[in-house]
Order: C-alpha cells, then structure tokens, then sequence
C-alpha cells in the first residue's frame, strides 16, 4: 500500500472520524440513536464521502426506494445477505434521508476510509432519491411503488416519479432496476432505463380487490393517457393492469409471486416463481402488503447470486422493523402496534386486522400526530376506507395531537359514536386510558404515525417493556 | 317540515380531482343530510358526462396538474355553462384548490398555456414563487374556519368579489391582501384542505339549507349532536396557532 495519503482520503477520514464522534456525543447525552447529526457533520467535511465509501464495497450497492414497505424490504434484504455470509452496510434504523445514510455508513466505516463491509442495502426516502442515486452509482435499484403519501412534504406523485425517471435515465447498462411492475406508474417510470430491467408482480387472483379504493390515484395509460383497467387489483393501484384504448399492459414479469396464503396478524407464506424455478417462502411478517416486500427482497438477492435455500432460511427469522407490525405484553395485555403513515399502508393495516371476520374484533387505539416526520396535514385521514370498520362492535380509541381529527373521521366513516373512545391527546395519557378498557389478557391493537409510534415506544421502554429501537 | 327530502351532490371528477382528501366534503355533506332524515344520493361525474339537471350542491376538489388540463377542456362549453346556470339559480357549491382555480377566469402556469376557468367566480390565478403550506383559520361569516392550504398558485379577486374570510393564519388566497376564498350566491371557492367541512359543520349546515330552499322551499335542519366536530375544530384551531 502507498503509503502517501491523498488530500482526498484525508477528508475522507475526517468525516468519518467526525461523524462517529458526533453520534458518541449524542449517546452519551442520552438523545437517542443519533441516526442524523452525525451525517451532518460528516457532510460538511466531505461532501463526497458517500460516493467514496461505496465505490470501495466489492459487491457494490442496492438502492431500495418507494412509498411503503422500505425499510421492511431493505431489511429483510440485509438479513438475506448478511446469512449469505456478506458484511453488509445498511442503514437500518430507517434514517433514510441523505445525511442518514452518511451517518449510517460513517458508523460501519473505518477510520482510515474503508466502509467496513462488502455490499451495501441503502433505503432512501422518496425526495431523496435521485441524490443517493448520484453519490451512490448503485448495481441494483429496487423500486417498490409509489403511492400518495404526506403531500405536504413530497409534492405531487407527478412530480416525484418525473425526477425518478430523470434519475434511473443516469445508470449505466451495468447497472440493474428491479421494479414492480404491478404499479403502471413505476412502470412508465422505469420504461427507457438503459439499465437492465427486472419485473417483479402479483398473481394472486384469491386476494383480488372489488373496486379501486379512494386512496388510489386513478392510474392512466402513460402511452395514451386512458383510465386504466385491471383483470385483478391488489393493494391501492397495484394489479395486473392493462389499458382497455392501446393495449399497453403488465410487462412479462421475471419473478412472480402466487398462492399467498395470510396467516393474521402472524405470517405470510408464498410461492414465488423466478426462472423457470417455483419455491415456497414463509416469513415471519404479515399481511398483502408484505407478500410484495417478500416478492421484491427475493428477486434483489437472488439477483445478486444469493441461494434459494439461503434466502428461505433467512426469512423465516426474519420479524418486521421497529413499530411496523410489532407484538409486545404491557400489563398483562398482548398489544399488536403497527405503524400507519399514509391512506395506502392504513387500508392494507385494517385489511390486515379485519381478515378473517371481516370485522375488528380487538379494541383499537388510533394516535395521530402532525409534526413534521408525521405529514402536517391530516386531510389524509380521509381517504381511509374506515368504512371496513362500522360493522364491528370493539372500541375505537383516539390520542395524539390530532386525535380529535381521528375521531370525527371515525364518526363520518359511519362508526357507531358509542363505540369511538376519544382519549386526552397527550399519548401517554391516551395509552393508560385505552389499557385501561383492554381486560387483562386480552388483546389491543395500537396505529400509531410515525412521531406517536415513537413516542408511545419510549413510553413502553420507559416502563420495561421493550428494548430501544436503535440497539436491534 | 317536508318529509322525504332528498338532495342531489355532483361530485364533479370525484376520481381525478381527489388528492389531499377532499372527498371528506362528500362525506360531511351526505352524513349530515341523512343523519337528519334526508336522502342524499351522490354523483361522481366524470371527464365526458354531464351535469345531472337536478344537482342541488356541487363539490369539486383539487388535482394534480395533469389532470387539471383534461379537466379544464372538459368543463369548456356546455358543461361549464350546466354549473353556472345552477349556481345563479340558487344551487350551493364547494370547490377547492385546483376546482378554485378553474371556476375563476384562468389559470396561468409558469411555463405552459394558461388553463381556461369558466369564470363563475371574479377571480384570476397563477403559479406563483413558493408553495404555501400549512394550517390556515380565517374569520369568516360563519365565525373561525379551519383548515390546511397547500398550493403555489395565487389568487385575486375582482373589484366586486366577496372573500370567504380574512386570513388569521396562513397566507390564504395570495399571501399578500389578507383574504381567503370567495363566496358568490351559494357558492364558495377555497384553498382549505382538511378535510374542511368535517370540521366545521356551521359551514355544512349553511350549504345543506341553501340547497333545501332551493328544491323544497323548507331548509328546516334539525339540530344535531356536534361535540366531535367541535373538538376537532378546536383542536385544529389550536394547532393552527401552535405551528403558525
């Protein structure tokens, strides 16, 4: 090894030194898991230091991004890897904007500039996107769909996959994007990828949707812009989708997935059919929604040349990040929380927690905050198909800065007002309410936005009954 | 009292001017008609179809701007001229956002031809520099409003429109004159998100008696429980304040 150093790797190891600095400082301070400042800083010494980084993994970088199912998807393609044997960087607390994967990478790195693993599973928030593609120059692109979500930060879904396809236009031919071709918006949007392209879809017609949900942006034809159809429709606009006016339609996918079989709020088993060969997957993660996570996981690491039977090991173990779906005894009572963030993602949460009687049979807390990280706008709520719910006779509880919102949706959804429960809105006034009305061991469900799902995990750790989300 | 109201709601391009959850003034308008006894059968009209005769209130919500072109063709001619003729007759209406917009004389875009509105309202839009965002209360006829804005085009009003109200926060209809909204006859034309009528019942109330005076010559509304709604308007006032 050379032994003069580049004035190039000398910021290199400034940053990095700097940034893991900064996130001891903030753990000793007790502040949590310091998944952001410590990119900042490291940003500021070295802009590059990303790019630098990756460019030095052997197995190069995987780039996953879309609305829903993110961080579950990239998650579950480090445990993948990782079993293969790989060192992986990943951020894996879900800090997903651009300074959080500095800060990610800047922990895992060496202080001499050596990122201290041989690929790297990045997920990047939908804004941010096209400036990790930049830095990164990633092997594989994993684009999971795209939905409407918090409006109030990510501008129009027009707008959002216009600069993605901008983006994907930058990969070379080495490069590969693997996309779901259920959702026609990806779809348009990987279309001119000088890339190589891999379809992954649904063909699971037992799970067909009747109608397209309010949630839903109308899908049109991007070749002739007619309404499109569907010859099954699965979660939001997501479907075998096919053009009634041009005869555009689903590509050909490369890797399949059929015969899913939901077990609750436990599990998921699926067969997933991918050149030519047709395996059965069981995860430990449940629910429509995470069939596709599965679908999307298993083609990125078979992609990348990791076993058949490696990947069945691994997602087996594999259980859901913080807070997404997440089972945890409080008081004697079983609480099932899971995270809800957008109109998409709370459908399939109530599709998910109705299967079976088609009716909510477990009293319910709902905590609706609007800082910043949660969407300031709560209009949302309103293309929630809460509907599903005014069958039932079990509780509906409301905390968080904009319960009150909650509740009165509730009310216009048709619920019963003897049946909707609006708590205090300070969250942990609204928890001890709501365990309160949950006999002891029985079961609760508790949706909460992202800052109340934080904010209601603190409470449970505080109190002993789950670790902290930044040491798993 | 009449007995068996029913009204009519035109949900005008329910599919494709849907975004920040405005179908929530749908909802808010047929709840509290049947609440009360009174039918309410809801119409999603569509690019191409026409405005059914017997539309007593109009809700029409806003979208992204690809589809704000189809739309803005669609309503030229006969359509537009259906929404008009009601109005002036007497017929309520909401519109929000980009369904504001195109009620006004035009829309200008940076960068692209200007939309052409049907001129209901004696407003002028175009895109501006910034995008405001945020909770908006204004004071209104019907007391404090509240709700959420989210556009960058800017809106004035003519020398003889009647703003819905004066911006106490938020920056409402251009940021710089203080006004929000316009109301002409029974309708009303906005940039509150929210859903807004949830939220504020005083204003769903004020749109179902228009429209019953309208058909039946009765606007009689028995009195309804509100205490969740006035909750959530207080709580949404309140954090109105706080995140000003």
């Amino acid at each position: 090894m050379s032994k003069t150093i580049s004035l190039s790797n000398v910021r290199l190891m400034a940053s990095v030194a700097s940034a893991k600095a900064t996130a001891a400082g903030i753990r000793r301070l007790g502040r949590g898991g310091g998944t952001s400042a410590p990119g900042l800083v490291a940003e500021r010494i070295d802009p590059a230091m990303l790019g630098k980084l990756t460019a030095r993994l052997p197995a190069g970088a995987i780039v996953v991004a879309g609305t829903n199912g993110k961080t579950t998807t990239s998650r579950m393609i480090a445990d993948i890897l990782s079993a293969s044997g790989l060192r992986v960087v990943h951020n894996r607390s879900g800090s997903n904007l651009v300074r959080g994967v500095v800060s990610a990478f800047a922990a895992q790195a060496s202080l001499g500039g050596n990122p201290g693993g041989d690929i790297a599973v990045i997920e990047t928030d939908e804004a941010a996107f096209p400036e990790v593609v930049r830095l990164v120059q990633p092997r594989v692109v994993l684009l999971n769909n795209l939905f409407r979500d918090q409006l109030d930060r990510y501008g129009e879904l027009d707008t959002i996959a216009r600069k993605w396809k901008a983006s994907l236009a930058s990969l070379g031919p080495d490069a590969t994007v693997i996309f779901n071709a259920d959702d026609p918006g990806l779809t348009a949007v990987a279309q001119d990828v000088s890339a190589n392209k891999v379809a992954f879809g649904m063909n699971a017609v037992e799970h067909t949707l009747g109608s397209l949900p309010h949630a839903a942006d109308a899908a049109v034809c991007f070749a002739c812009g007619t309404d499109l159809a569907y010859k099954a429709l699965y979660v939001s606009h997501l479907g075998n989708w096919y053009c009634p006016a041009c005869g555009q339609s689903r590509p050909i996918l490369d890797v399949a997935g059929s015969e899913v079989e939901l077990e609750g709020v436990q599990s998921l088993v699926l067969t997933i059919d991918r050149g030519g060969e047709s395996d059965r997957y069981a995860v430990g993660v449940p629910g429509l929604y995470n069939a596709y996570n599965t679908l999307a996981a298993v083609a990125a690491t078979r992609h990348v040349g990791v076993s058949q039977a490696t990947v069945q090991t691994a997602l087996v173990q594999f259980r859901s990040a913080f807070g997404r779906i997440e089972r945890v005894v409080y008081r004697d009572r079983h609480l099932t929380l899971a995270l809800v963030k957008n109109p998409v993602g709370f459908n399939e949460v109530l599709r998910m927690l109705t299967s079976g009687t088609g009716e909510l049979t477990v009293p319910t807390l709902i905590a609706i905050n609007d800082l910043y990280a949660d969407g300031r706008d709560v209009s949302w709520l309103w293309d929630v198909d809460f509907e599903v719910l005014a069958s039932g006779g079990s509780i509906l509880a409301t905390t968080g800065l904009r319960g009150p919102d909650m509740a009165n949706r509730l009310k216009y959804a048709g619920i019963h007002e003897s049946r909707i429960l609006a708590l205090p809105p300070d969250i942990e006034r609204g928890l001890d309410e709501f365990v309160e009305q949950i006999p002891e061991g029985e079961q609760g469900y508790i949706l909460p936005t992202y800052t109340a799902m934080l904010d209601i995990r603190k409470i449970l750790t505080d109190r002993g009954a789950v670790e902290s989300f930044w040491e798993q | 009292m009449t007995t068996n109201r029913t009204i009519v709601i035109a949900w005008l391009y329910g599919t494709k001017m849907n975004i920040y959850g405005d179908r929530g003034n749908v909802l808010a308008l047929a709840q509290r008609a049947r609440w009360r006894g009174i039918g309410a059968d809801v119409r999603e009209i569509g690019l191409g179809e026409p405005i059914p005769v017997d539309t007593d209130i109009f809700f029409f919500g806003g979208g992204q701007d690809q589809a704000q072109i189809a739309v803005s063709k669609d309503l030229a001619g006969a359509k537009g001229e259906a929404i008009r003729t009601a109005v002036e007759d007497g017929a309520a209406l909401l519109s929000v956002c980009g369904g504001y917009q195109l009620l006004g004389h035009e829309y200008r875009p940076h960068d692209a031809e200007p939309l052409a509105g049907i001129g209901l309202f004696d407003v002028d839009s175009q895109a501006g520099p910034e995008r405001f965002i945020g909770n908006v209360v204004i004071d209104s006829d019907w007391g404090p409003l509240v709700g959420f804005e989210n556009h960058s085009g800017l809106t004035f009003l003519g020398a003889g429109a009647r703003p819905m109200g004066k911006v106490r926060v938020g920056r409402g209809n251009n940021g710089r004159d203080g006004t929000e909204g316009v109301v002409y006859k029974y309708a009303i034309g906005c940039y509150l998100h929210g859903s807004l009528l949830p939220k504020n019942p005083v204003l769903t109330d004020w749109l179902l008696e228009a429209a019953l005076r309208r058909r039946y010559g009765d606007d009689t509304l028995a009195p309804l429980a509100s205490g969740i709604e006035e909750a959530a308007h207080a709580s949404a006032v309140s954090r109105a304040f706080a995140t000003r």
